[in-house]
């Protein structure tokens, strides 16, 4: 079975297993796992959107 | 007079045992480490999390790299890739991930079986730290 997401599906994917584990590995309280994994994944999204428009305007 | 004195926090140590199961067990089955451990919770979520990303990698036709002494960026992916353990040793041997990249997201696969397989040695790392008591 083959699967080609786009490339923000990709970002979205990678983001969430990412941050779960983050979260899981560099905290200690549940309450902070579950903080620390939105955080990361906020940033996540954050860089790549940052990124994409910065892209965008060194071509434009 | 110093009234703010900090003390380091108290380590419970459990260092009783064979203080390398969680960590061997954490690398060979993602979670596994957790679920010596008795945290189901947070075993079936890095089970689910790293197995996924590494099965997303493999359907996206990523590649996996093999042993080889010749390329240091190709050594690097491979220490990568095995740091899934027994994901990246069934996927082997059923001869997956060595096809030709065709498409563009054929890379992204490519990264995601080796961050998976990172994501799992820390998975692994933090099981051996609350085995030791090092984290509770």
């Amino acid at each position: 079975m083959n699967l080609a997401p786009s490339h923000f599906a990709a970002v979205l994917l990678f983001a969430t297993f990412v941050s779960v584990v983050f979260g899981i590995t560099q905290r200690s309280t549940t309450r902070a796992m579950v903080r620390h994994g939105a955080f990361c994944f906020a940033m996540f999204l954050a860089a790549v959107v940052a990124g994409s428009w910065l892209m965008w305007a060194i071509k434009h | 007079m110093a009234t703010d004195v900090r003390l380091p926090a108290k380590v419970e140590t459990r260092s009783g045992g064979f203080v390398y199961g969680p960590l061997i067990l954490g690398w060979l089955v993602p979670g596994a480490g957790h679920l010596l451990q008795r945290r189901w919770g947070r075993a079936a979520l890095l089970f689910l999390s790293i197995t996924s990303m590494f099965a997303l990698g493999l359907m996206m036709q990523g590649k996996l790299y093999v042993p080889n002494t010749s390329d240091l960026l190709e050594m690097i992916g491979f220490a990568g890739d095995l740091g899934a353990g027994l994901l990246y040793i069934g996927a082997s041997l059923m001869d997956l991930g060595h096809v030709p990249i065709q498409v563009a997201t054929a890379d992204y696969g490519t990264r995601f079986a080796v961050v998976a397989g990172l994501l799992n040695i820390m998975a692994a790392v933090d099981a051996h730290n609350i085995r030791t008591g090092r984290k509770p």
